[in-house]
């Protein structure tokens, strides 16, 4: 009997449900899930003046840590730097012709016929371990200039033949003689094409010629994709500077036709257009210890013309650490930013401590505070 | 002009004329128009011509920084999204078009009924209807099944009005039988189709055989006008005078405007701004770069300009650098908000909470594109019968001969004194009861299948009182023709309806004449409005005692009708009956002719006595109307009931205080002159009362509304927005509207809540139109943007989805800027390096990923999940919607302060970039990748800052954005010509890459968060308040309970001393009961008993 009782129930349980799964069938209930009901649990980060604090003096302290490690490689970097371009320049003037004004100087360098090299010498105070990097340093030097970033053709340089709204771009350089430029454009054309020669004595023996490494300065991926091993300079302007059109104005270095444009390293890091009015290019490795004391003399050919548009031209040599060359920045800032943070904590801390809110306080709500003067107004 | 219908005259005459077919045609577009049409559409909007600009100038390749790509691809995306969506609501309306135009109709040809489809029939056609048919055309009355020429028509779908409609047929039709319909021939003069739904001047002449040979006039009374539809008539025949898109209402059709949300329309201001911003710094920068090049142009040899120059060189760099600062307005701005607007939509139609198991109704959000409106409003309309009440009449109470019945129990059909009396056949009780049952239009209908009775009544009051007289053991049973059945205590008594006096609204009152078979007495049966009975009543009657039943009742919120008979002589109803015809029968003024003959009938009436019908208030009324008063909302009640009953409804849901807290001023008058000295009286007084914080709240009738509204249009408005709470009573459907109209005028946000089709016109012109899906039917919820089933949802749906669309698309919309500012400013900061040329830093792919696939997923996952307070603590604080209101979080302040933080980002990222990768790392590529790396980082927790309430998925956003922002650009550095070969594993692998951004995150959120966090502690907002306060009690914190209020007002005495003075004075005076400590609570310890209160309390009557 009871188990036909607790039978029945059951029975009676289960059309229950099923009428009930029915009717929510039938019915035009939403259907529940959180994220329609917008019930999605989640947290609500608040941040308590305790928190805060701990939060902005860990942060500051975290970065003093690391501007002061970045400063520490930034400061184990040693580098030369030497603005060669006046110098170079003033040691051929004469009175007939000083030099003293920039169009002055930039109307000698054009003048194909005149001598242009120099000596300079180099101190080193600090011993300096190889990858000795050289480095050219241009100033003023607008290679992110609009008519100059775009003025290349990457089709050419990859081998295949440039589009026309390349060539396009590569104006006034796009053609000469009718046919086209390889590789055209401005950038090509104004190849940096100063030189240097590095000799720890003078040059008197050749034992004392450093040996500059020009191979593997450019980026991989550019020796093994973008420039192209089976394309050659052809018809480049500057392989023709004799002729009297292009002698007006010294271009930039001319090319070797007989290497494929994945073998010119200096192109190639030319071409890499810098962002920044003020730029290296690695010229070179020295591999080898220069320890302190050693009297450096580079002989420098200085053809680059910089002096029309008041530009500066700078022989750097550096050592490297993780942060690059020598670059004081990152370090400092984070010094600075993480004295702030830690300055910021201090203060809330400090105000925490001199005026104590109790948070959520009902007081602080508009109305509350509305409500209570009404009232006091009508008592 | 005038146009000539030949009737039942197929390819006779009809070839001279010239009308459309009935083909109707809501569509906007066909096939071919479509794109031209759809395109002309789309840039007529600012933004789209701001975009196809810029796409344009991209074109030329002298002055683009990118690729056209980067702006035409997501232009002609967003142009394809909103076209398709154009596309499929044009064919939605195309198929409704097809349905109607498809429907089959019986028409006549040739004196053969056959049925074609709607569209097929031409003008001069003659349309055979059937009962509950559509009406598919113009047309004038010709013939019905009933004998006198009368048919019922619902004209709902035109005017909103859900009672029933006569018609009749024209004179000369009358007596036709409808094999002679079949072959009737005539012609028809009418004027052209207009739009004037009231007018129909025309004359109809028919041709021999038929009689009435000489043109008689037509009019309104004898059209039947497409869209409405043919009730309680078996059949109607008429012929077709307007057809298609000619018809009355096809034209007055109009596509309805899209309402544009205040906050859009401030975005609209603010992007303008931006606009003129950006002209600004494109003349700066124009201007900066001619000079650059002026002077430098000779000088710098390795740019080679070319020697000779253009004439339009001076402007080519304006027009890059307008190019280069176009990504300031995004093109993701509207599209991202359009979409996060179609999802808050979708959270109302999903919401559970706003569904209503009883009727089976879900909310349903029609206009996706507004719900942020929803939390700016400032006035709420709102209909009374139907919205605030539910619209289920139940009889409760009568007062009989001076007995009063259910007042007891309150309910007089169990009230035992009342059975007794019937059963007893007291006289005036049974007179009493015999009125309920046959005074009336309701239509008894006795189903086949189960023989249960069911009535079919144009007003719900009459069915409560039918219904409550066969309770009480009077069976309305059946009505056929004129002759009334009526089951009384088992017997059956049969009754002749021998005229019928109409209900009018001048009237007030209904009258029948009948005989009673059995006995063959001859009685007047008359309802109606106490006020125009007891002027009717035979002197010596009990007046004074009806009145103050009636007075008793109306006090309680119920609907009165005063009942009134009289036995009529034989003589002296024959004599009348002729006038009746008379005027029955007169061409001018004949409505007024029958009230001036009913009037001779209805006079030294022996007063019955007076039922009350009660129309229960919805549950949750009153608390629903407390809280969104509290959040700063004010209530106009709109009704067509009467002042009393109003006033009554008013009160018990919250709506105005009864005094001393509130006053009730009244205006009133029937002349200018009176209405304009009740307005300046009711100023004055509350000029005077203002100060002393009462709940002031104004009533006006219907009547002195309309006079106000035509002459006092400004002293009515300014008085409408002094006072905030109104009562406008006896308003008919486009006082309604105009009502909405004036608020509107005024700048404030209105919403129109209702459920009839007397609500449309309102719903219609408010801001946001909510419709109850109710008893009268779905037209109001048709209309409205939103409908639900319940008033009370209107708190959740304002409260909880209006605040939060609201927070959101602001949240949204003004973020889109700010991430793309400070891209654009990056780039400004670029070109004063980059000899003000306009280089882009950015490469086109970067540009058009970086709105689109970079920064868009954190701020849409966040703007559709943040809650900045939980709903409960809205529901329990809503005075917590000031900010939505106000528009505190979109509007120029906010806007300046999301504009500098973008410059200081874009400042941050610029100046970390520049000088890490200085010298010999400054290649332009690697640069850009680090700049972008940088501007996706601080954007990214920039979100994180700004969000509330953390979810998983916003967790997943903002790091899986990051994360795809590596992966794509891991991918494109695979790529051998992608120009970024490489380029992403070079950055990558260098660890001043990832200290850089460490730098300028910490550095350009940390002041941020510092000052979040210095105004959340020290310059707290009531959001900031009630955010500390929902996290101090998690668990539920029952304000409304005084309990907990009272212990914060404890503990905050207790831990600061500074403001312990302000509470001293309350805690002082909580212990005296007259004057509560603070409104806010006191009012929550009122509200639950407020309405049982009002409803018994005895000095809650009071009008001034």
């Amino acid at each position: 009997m009871a188990v036909t009782a607790v039978d029945g129930e059951f029975v009676r349980r289960l059309q229950k449900e099923e009428e009930v799964q029915r009717s929510r069938k039938d019915s035009r209930r939403p259907r529940y899930s959180k994220f329609s009901q917008q019930e999605l649990s989640s947290c609500k980060p608040l941040l308590t003046p305790r928190c805060t604090v701990v939060l902005f003096v860990l942060v500051g302290a975290t970065c003093i840590l690391i501007g002061m490690y970045a400063l520490y490689a930034s400061w184990s970097v040693v580098e030369l730097v030497n603005r060669y371009d006046t110098f170079c320049v003033m040691k051929h003037a004469t009175s007939a012709n000083p030099l003293t004004t920039n169009e002055e100087k930039s109307a000698y360098m054009k003048n194909y016929n005149k001598q242009k090299n120099c000596t300079i010498t180099m101190e080193i105070d600090k011993l300096m371990t190889p990858p000795i990097y050289v480095y050219y340093q241009l100033g003023n030097y607008f290679q992110n200039h609009r008519r100059y970033v775009k003025s290349k053709s990457e089709r050419q340089l990859r081998g295949l033949p440039p589009s026309s709204s390349e060539l396009n771009d590569c104006k006034p350089q796009d053609t000469a003689n009718g046919q086209v430029i390889i590789p055209c454009g401005l950038i090509a054309w104004s190849l940096f094409n100063d030189s240097f020669d590095f000799s720890i004595d003078d040059f008197s023996s050749d034992n004392g010629t450093i040996f500059i490494n020009k191979t593997a300065i450019s980026w991989k991926s550019d020796r093994e994709e973008r420039f192209n091993n089976t394309v050659f300079p052809t018809n480049f302007p500057n392989n023709n500077r004799t002729t009297l059109a292009n002698a007006s104005q010294i271009g930039g270095a001319s090319l070797d036709e007989n290497l494929p444009l994945n073998r010119h390293e200096d192109l190639m890091v030319w071409m890499r257009t810098a962002a920044l009015p003020t730029f290296r290019k690695i010229y070179g490795r020295i591999e080898t210890d220069l320890v302190p004391g050693t009297r450096l003399t580079v002989n420098i050919n200085n053809f680059y013309n910089t002096y029309g548009f008041g530009g500066s031209k700078k022989l750097v040599l550096s050592t490297v650490s993780w942060v690059g060359g020598r670059n004081d920045f990152l370090g400092l800032s984070y010094v600075v930013v993480g004295c702030v943070c830690i300055f910021i904590g201090l203060t809330f801390m400090y105000l925490h401590w001199k005026h104590p809110r109790p948070l959520g306080d009902r007081s602080h709500l508009s109305w509350v505070r509305k409500n209570a003067a009404n009232s006091r107004v009508t008592s | 002009m005038k146009r000539l219908v030949h009737i039942n005259d197929r390819g006779g005459h009809r070839d001279s004329q010239n009308h459309c077919s009935n083909k109707i045609s809501n569509t906007k577009y066909n096939i071919f128009n479509f794109i031209p049409k759809n395109l002309w559409e789309q840039f007529s909007r600012f933004m789209n011509k701001y975009f196809l600009l810029i796409a344009t100038l991209q074109l030329w390749p002298l002055i683009t920084p990118v690729s056209p790509v980067s702006t035409w691809g997501p232009l002609l995306a967003i142009f394809a999204v909103s076209a398709t969506k154009e596309a499929w609501d044009d064919y939605g309306r195309y198929c409704s078009d097809k349905e109607f135009n498809e429907k089959l109709v019986w028409v006549v040809k040739n004196g053969v009924k056959t049925r074609i489809q709607a569209q097929e029939i031409e003008v001069g056609d003659l349309v055979w209807l059937l009962e509950n048919d559509e009406i598919p055309c113009d047309m004038v009355l010709l013939g019905t099944a009933e004998p006198l020429g009368l048919c019922y028509i619902e004209t709902a779908a035109m005017d909103g009005e859900t009672d029933l409609k006569t018609r009749v047929i024209p004179g000369p039709c009358h007596g036709l039988t409808s094999a002679q319909l079949l072959n009737i021939k005539g012609m028809i003069e009418c004027p052209e189709p207009d739009k004037d739904i009231l007018r129909f001047d025309a004359r109809v002449r028919l041709f021999p055989p038929f009689p009435g040979d000489e043109l008689s006039p037509l009019g309104v009374k004898n059209t039947l006008l497409q869209c409405c539809y043919l009730r309680n008539t078996e059949w109607a025949c008429g012929v077709a005078v307007y057809t298609g898109n000619e018809t009355k209402i096809g034209m007055s059709k109009g596509i309805a405007e899209p309402k544009l949300t205040a906050a859009d329309a401030m975005l609209d201001k603010l992007t303008t701004a931006l606009f003129i911003c950006q002209i600004v710094v494109v003349m700066i920068l124009g201007l900066a770069g001619n000079v650059w090049n002026n002077y430098e142009k000779d000088k710098t040899w390795y740019l080679r300009f070319p020697k000779k120059s253009e004439w339009y060189d001076f402007i080519v760099i304006p027009l890059r650098f307008e190019l280069l600062c176009s990504i300031m307005i995004p093109i993701s701005v509207k599209v991202s908000l359009d979409l996060a607007k179609s999802v808050y939509s979708k959270y109302i139609d999903w919401d559970i909470q706003m569904y209503d198991a009883v009727t089976d109704t879900p909310a349903k959000a029609a206009n996706t594109a507004i719900s942020e409106d929803l939390g700016q409003i400032e006035y709420i309309l709102t209909d009374k019968t139907g919205t605030l009440t539910e619209n289920m009449m139940i009889f409760k109470r009568c007062c009989i001969n001076g007995v009063y019945y259910g007042n007891f129990n309150g309910d007089a059909l169990t009230d035992q004194h009342l059975m007794h009396s019937v059963t007893e056949k007291v006289s005036a009780v049974v007179k009493f009861v015999m009125v309920m049952t046959i005074n009336n239009t309701v239509v008894p209908n006795m189903s086949r299948e189960n023989g249960r009775l069911t009535y079919k009544a144009q007003s719900q009051d009459e069915e409560a009182l039918v219904q409550a007289a066969a309770q009480l053991g009077m069976v309305l049973f059946s009505k056929k023709g004129s002759v009334v059945e009526v089951n009384f205590l088992g017997h059956t008594m049969e009754f002749e309806i021998l005229q019928v006096l109409e209900f009018t609204s001048d009237r007030k009152r209904m009258s029948v004449v009948v005989r009673d078979h059995s006995t063959g007495g001859l009685y007047l049966l008359t309802k109606g409005a106490d006020e125009t009975v007891f002027r009717r009543v035979r002197a010596g009657e009990p007046v004074q005692q009806v009145a103050d039943a009636i007075d008793q009742y109306s006090q309680l919120g119920l609907r009165t009708l005063c009942f009134a008979w009289r036995d009529l002589d034989e003589q002296e109803y024959v004599a009348w009956t002729a006038k009746f015809n008379e005027a029955s029968a007169a061409l001018t003024d004949r409505e007024l002719k029958i009230a001036e003959v009913s009037e001779l009938l209805e006079k030294d009436l022996e007063l019955l006595g007076a039922s009350a019908i009660e129309d229960k208030l919805q549950d949750g009324v009153p608390e629903t109307i407390a809280s969104l008063r509290k959040a700063g909302i004010n209530f106009w009640l709109l009704t067509g009931d009467k002042q009393t009953t109003a006033i009554q409804v008013a009160r018990a849901c919250n709506f105005i205080m009864a005094e001393p807290e509130g006053q009730l001023l009244k205006i009133e008058g029937s002349t200018p002159s009176d209405v304009a000295d009740s307005i300046e009286g009711v100023l004055q007084t509350f000029c005077i009362n203002n100060s002393e914080n009462k709940n002031i709240a104004f009533v006006i009738d219907g009547l002195s509304l309309e006079i106000a509204l035509k002459y006092h249009k400004e002293a009515f408005a300014k008085l409408a927005l002094l006072i905030r709470t109104a009562l406008c009573c006896r308003v008919t459907p486009s006082q309604k509207a105009e009502l909405v109209g004036l608020v509107k005028s005024c700048d404030y946000r209105t919403l129109a809540i209702g459920d009839g089709g007397n609500d449309v016109k309102m719903i219609q012109e408010a801001h946001v139109g909510v419709g109850i899906s109710g008893r009268e039917g779905l037209q109001a919820s048709r209309a409205a943007d939103y409908s639900f089933g319940k008033f009370k949802f209107l708190k959740r749906l304002i409260l909880v989805h209006g605040r939060y669309s609201y927070n959101r698309s602001a949240f949204l919309a003004q973020y889109s800027i700010y991430k793309s500012l400070v891209i654009c400013f990056v780039q400004i900061l670029f070109s004063f390096i980059s000899g003000v040329s306009g280089t882009s830093l950015f490469n086109s792919f970067s540009l058009m990923a970086y709105n689109v696939a970079y920064t868009s997923i954190p701020v849409m996952v966040t703007s559709l999940l943040d809650k900045d307070l939980s709903e409960r603590t809205v529901m329990q604080h809503p005075e917590i919607l000031y900010f939505a209101q106000a528009g505190r979080l979109i509007n120029p302040s906010t806007f300046a302060g999301w504009f500098l933080r973008s410059i200081f980002h874009a400042i941050v990222i610029f100046v970390v970039t520049i000088r890490v990768y200085a010298h010999e790392k400054c290649e332009l590529v690697e640069m850009s990748m680090v700049a972008l790396s940088g501007c996706i980082w601080i954007q990214a927790f920039l979100v994180l800052i700004e969000t509330n309430s953390f979810t998983v998925y916003q967790h997943l956003a903002v790091s899986g954005n990051v994360v795809i922002f590596y992966i794509l650009n891991l991918i494109l550095s695979f790529g051998k010509h992608s120009g970024m070969y490489r380029i992403m594993f070079r950055v990558c692998a260098d660890p001043c890459y990832w200290f850089s951004l460490l730098l300028m995150v910490v550095a350009g959120v940390g002041p941020l968060s510092a000052i979040k966090f210095y105004r959340a502690t020290y310059r707290p907002n009531a959001i900031n308040t009630l955010q500390l306060m929902e996290r101090q009690h998690p668990m539920p914190v029952s304000v409304e309970a005084i309990g907990s209020s009272s212990s914060s007002f404890k503990s905050a005495s207790r831990s600061s001393s500074s403001h312990g003075s302000v509470f001293e004075p309350l805690l002082a005076e909580t212990s005296n009961p007259k004057t509560p400590p603070d409104r806010y609570i006191s009012k929550d310890k009122t509200r639950p008993v407020t309405s049982a209160v009002l409803l018994s309390s005895p000095n809650s009557r009071t009008l001034p």
